[in-house]
């Protein structure tokens, strides 16, 4: 019998799992992907917001604002990337200039600390390469960049290391309430707990549906990006935003904490929730309206496109509440859920000791953990120390981002261990580069296939039904 | 200290050592960060290679071979599964291994051999789901070639490239079906005799002035939608088509890896995205010399292994102190000619220079003028982008010049 | 008759014009500039070959590369593959190697090292 039983492990499960390890409880975190970070938390925008969007006195207002509070030092002891970078929204007209004053206002009643609005010429020189026409800015100084699966990764492995358990390929197909616990059911497994969060993302809604919750819905909204060459990832330093609509923030122009420059997100609604594909047309928008912000954008150095899903809830906030005893909803994270998360977690804590549940903090509990970028950041002597002891250290893998054997073997044998080419990928960078895994993908093939103990056309690229090979030359 | 560091032991790297050799250097070292030498040629099964430096027909491991032997018999020094991760203006090379970890050593020359990378897809948007089952051709080769694996059974290939033409019909002789070639451009981007014996040979269509434009299924490739582009590449809407499938091999162009070169402080070249050399291959930073396909894609190993020989002895002249170079001569080019190499010429010699043609052309002249006059004129019945081309500058031409302009003319 | 053909001898890939005759004797080859074109082109109008190169299993699951020494006709190139894919090629080898014979007259050599 579980304590805590966890449905998702995306950012908001892996930070709800990762406060909860603090506390002396029987955790389990249950995902149907075969890794962690596999929905919203792995393909968007990847921004600790300052918190002057949401409206004042919303659940979104005051999670964002603690979140970003937090999450500088929840980074350092996760040693996830975190850049404090500062975000400005840029206007190109006295309309603009007038929802730039109105976020001012909102931003200061929410909280947020040294707002300012900068003119043209203070503007360009925070950002030379912002467009001629641009007339003033929202400059946020506590706007920040991280890795949002990095940083899911972390908590997850972090809530390992701490004891929790991390159950992959578990589709939750059902719920039956028995007499003071759940029985959390896939087809293969069934759960047991007294208590549940509800971090299903897209599919929140359908959990919550499974305790007889029909109080809200949740919708994918289709967010496409281009990533550019580190070459690139220089020619904006802030996160550049434009003044916000209904459909959200618009499309942004950032640099990534790993020194790419990413442009996005488009924003359309759709119905699929499993409809991850990019479009010719929000191709073209992107690259028409980051050039409006930034015309000098080569996008002759695209590294790749990608494709993300919101998890839109139809409140407009926030859903955070137990519609049934035991049962916590976690529910419509959309932005800013990312720079929530850490809020988030603390609130999600609340509920459970509302329901009952007793949270006495572990003596055990360590919350640092080791860096994943730790050997690419080292000195040379410093890595030569590590190569003399495991002399994988000192064969590079991936050549484009110079990952080497031995940081790819961490990734598969540390919590949460990847399992498949992108789980590698997103864990060391390896095959993110320019050759985005050309030329060494067919060697993490081979070293997970040693690893995991599966033969080598075993191994895919995400998960079940993704495979690489289909079997050996002569025999197919 | 060592003389002379080339970095890469491929065909260009073990061309550029032996020919050092034979200009009387001895201390050198050549670094290679894969478990063989030969390079990429390893896994380039097929014949064809060696033609003009050998009179026969090789396959890529045994072109390979012919210089790996002479490499071995003169006794120069190699360190495979070695890494170099940086290489300074003052010529420090710092690199890793297994066995030495990260070291650090001071070259009089380097020699750049490194070699290139295919473009990959995400280069290309293609819009659609992101499943596995997409490989650039090199890689689907490594696959079949070298570890023995099948990437997939129903192919279809974007590009026209050579790799994309050998792969085709390397999978196809072994029990794929390759479905079609898509090439964007309305001619091909490979050698005429590739589409005859990998894609003519098999029946495998070969779709000009297409494109890729939508890829579906969600694990894994299960189609593709092609279509028919205008004369600005762009898609035609009605000449949409869907192909089952469950692989897609991109073969869409080679792109130099001068990372390490960027790092030196060398400047490139915009068009070949390799440095800019003169004559002897040297680049910009004094002492630092490029050859093979990371100064420009070739496409003939022939080829490479003359250019490089070229750097080899040009290293070595550099190294012995025997290298004179005077005013610079800047070769221009007029668009359609897209580039030359080298981009200049710093000594009164004879000099071969090579370059590549931006369109299909036919009857007609290159031209080299200095000022308005016409130094050089060769007719030509025809010139394509994938077949590069060559002419030899007389060393009583390029007297007084301080600019020649490249020109194909009517 | 004509017939039009790329030459494959070699990475020049010659466009040639084939004057046959009723019966299928070459008469007349234009278009080649060496004296393999005119070869190709007759061979190629009358007893298509090719060379196969492709890999074999070792004995360690590791693949070597291998030809055949010889062109053998172009229509039996599947079947070949099928006679020499279950080969298991016992190390170590070397380049030269025979390593099957007598594929339709041919023998399969290996083009790679493996020790």
């Amino acid at each position: 019998m579980f304590d805590v039983v966890i449905i998702g492990a995306g950012v908001i499960g892996g930070m709800i799992a990762r406060t909860l390890s603090a506390y002396d409880l029987k955790l389990c975190i249950a995902e149907k992907e075969n890794d962690v970070a596999m929905g919203a938390t792995k393909a968007n925008s990847a921004i600790v917001h300052a918190g002057f969007d949401a409206k004042p006195g919303s659940l979104k207002a005051k999670l964002n604002v603690r979140g970003s509070e937090l999450m500088p030092q929840i980074a350092e002891e996760l040693g996830v990337k975190y850049d404090n970078n500062g975000s400005l929204v840029i206007g190109f007209s006295e309309a603009d200039r007038e929802i730039i004053k109105a976020l001012y206002e909102r931003g200061c009643t929410n909280g947020v600390k040294g707002l300012k609005i900068v003119e043209k010429d203070e503007l360009k020189k925070l950002e030379p390469n912002l467009s001629e026409n641009v007339l003033c800015a929202l400059y946020a100084p506590t706007g920040a960049i991280t890795c949002p699966y990095e940083l899911t990764i972390a908590a997850i492995g972090n809530a390992m290391d701490n004891g929790a358990q991390l159950e992959l390929n578990f589709e939750v197909k059902e719920i039956c309430e028995k007499d003071g616990y759940y029985e959390v059911r896939s087809d293969k497994k069934v759960l047991q707990t007294k208590y549940i969060i509800n971090a299903a993302g897209l599919y929140s809604d359908k959990i919550a549906a499974m305790v007889g919750d029909t109080s809200f819905t949740v919708h994918p909204r289709r967010g496409e990006y281009i990533l550019l060459d580190k070459e690139c990832g220089n020619l904006v330093s802030h996160t550049i935003f434009r003044t916000p609509s209904k459909m959200g923030k618009g499309i942004l122009v950032t640099p990534t904490v790993d020194g790419n420059l990413l442009t996005g997100p488009t924003s359309v609604d759709i119905k699929d929730k499993e409809d991850t594909s990019t479009t010719a047309v929000g191709f073209d928008n992107i690259i028409r309206q980051a050039k409006e912000n930034v015309p000098d954008i080569p996008y002759n150095k695209t590294i790749t496109s990608f494709c993300g899903l919101r998890a839109v809830g139809s409140t407009g906030d926030f859903i955070m509440n137990a519609p049934k005893p035991g049962f916590i909803n976690a529910a419509g994270i959309e932005s800013p859920g990312l720079s929530s998360a850490p809020a988030i977690a603390e609130y999600a804590a609340e509920l459970l000791k509302e329901q009952g549940a007793v949270l006495l903090p572990k003596e055990s509990y360590h919350p640092i953990r080791e860096a994943q970028h730790a050997f690419r950041e080292a000195g040379i002597e410093e890595k030569n120390e590590m190569i003399k002891k495991d002399k994988s250290f000192g064969k590079i893998v991936c050549r484009c981002e110079a990952i080497t054997e031995g940081e790819i073997l961490r990734a598969i044998r540390t919590n949460p261990g990847a399992r498949d080419l992108d789980g590698v990928k997103r864990r060391t960078r390896a095959q993110m580069g320019r050759c985005q895994g050309g030329f060494c993908s067919p060697q993490i093939v081979e070293l997970l296939s040693k690893e995991l103990g599966i033969p080598y056309e075993a191994v895919t690229k995400s998960g079940e039904g993704s495979y690489i090979n289909i079997g050996k030359t002569k025999e197919v | 200290m060592t003389d002379l560091v080339i970095i890469g032991g491929g065909p260009a790297g073990m061309s550029a050592a032996t020919a050092a050799y034979e200009c009387g250097i001895r201390d050198i070292l050549i670094l290679e960060r894969d478990e063989n030498l030969g390079g990429i040629l390893q896994q380039c099964i097929h014949n064809g290679f060696g033609l003009h430096n050998f009179g026969e027909e090789l396959t890529g491991p045994e072109y390979a071979w012919k210089y790996e032997q002479k490499v071995r018999e003169l006794g120069i020094p190699f360190k495979l599964n070695t890494m170099v991760l940086d290489i300074t203006e003052d010529k420090i090379i710092t690199a890793t291994n297994e066995e030495e970890g990260i070291f650090q050593i001071q070259a009089k020359a380097i020699v750049l051999a490194m070699g290139c990378r295919e473009r990959a897809k995400g280069a290309l948007n293609i819009a659609g789901t992101r499943p596995a089952g997409i490989y650039s051709a090199g890689t689907a080769q490594k696959y079949v070639n070298m570890k023995g694996y099948m990437p997939g059974k129903e192919v279809v290939i974007l590009g026209s490239g050579d790799i994309g033409l050998i792969m085709a019909r390397r999978m196809t002789l072994e029990g794929a079906k390759v479905k079609a070639v898509c090439e964007l451009m309305p001619y091909s981007g490979g050698l005429a005799r590739n589409i005859q014996q990998c894609l003519v040979d098999f029946d495998i269509p070969l779709l000009l002035s297409h494109t890729v434009v939508e890829v579906h299924g969600k694990e894994r490739v299960t189609g593709v939608t092609i279509a028919k582009v205008d004369e600005n590449r762009r898609p035609i809407e009605e000449t949409k088509q869907y192909i089952s499938c469950d692989t897609l091999l991109l073969s869409v162009g080679l792109i130099p890896e001068n990372e390490l070169s960027k790092r030196a402080g060398i400047s490139l070249d915009h068009i070949t995205n390799g440095a800019v050399v003169d004559q002897d291959r040297e680049t910009e930073v004094e002492g630092i010399f490029a050859c093979g396909n990371v100064l420009h894609v070739h496409d003939l190993v022939d080829f490479v292994s003359q250019e490089a020989a070229i750097a080899g002895k040009s290293a070595a002249a550099y190294i012995q102190g025997t290298c004179k170079k005077g005013a610079a001569i800047t070769l221009k080019t007029d668009g359609k000619i897209r580039y030359t190499v080298p981009q200049k010429i710093t000594a009164n010699k004879d000099v071969n220079v090579y370059f590549r043609v931006a369109d299909v052309f036919r009857d007609v002249r290159i031209n080299v003028y200095k000022g308005e006059e016409i130094i050089f004129s060769k007719k030509k019945a025809k010139a394509a982008p994938g077949e590069m081309e060559s002419i030899v500058l007389k060393k009583d031409l390029l007297e007084g010049a301080e600019e020649l302009r490249f020109a194909l003319e009517d | 008759m004509k017939r039009e053909m790329t030459c494959i001898g070699c990475p020049m890939g010659c466009a040639l014009e084939i004057e046959l005759a009723a019966d299928g004797r070459v008469l007349e080859v234009k278009g080649n500039t060496c004296k393999r074109g005119a070869k190709y082109a007759e061979t190629e109008c009358t007893d298509p070959q090719r060379t196969i190169t492709t890999t074999l299993r070792c004995e360690d699951g590791r693949m070597v590369a291998v030809k055949t020494d010889t062109t053998i006709p172009k229509d039996e190139m599947f079947e070949a593959m099928k006679m020499i894919g279950g080969t298991v090629v016992k190390l170590p080898v070397m380049i030269g190697d025979v390593l099957v014979k007598d594929v339709f007259g041919s023998n399969v050599v290996a083009t790679q090292n493996r020790s």
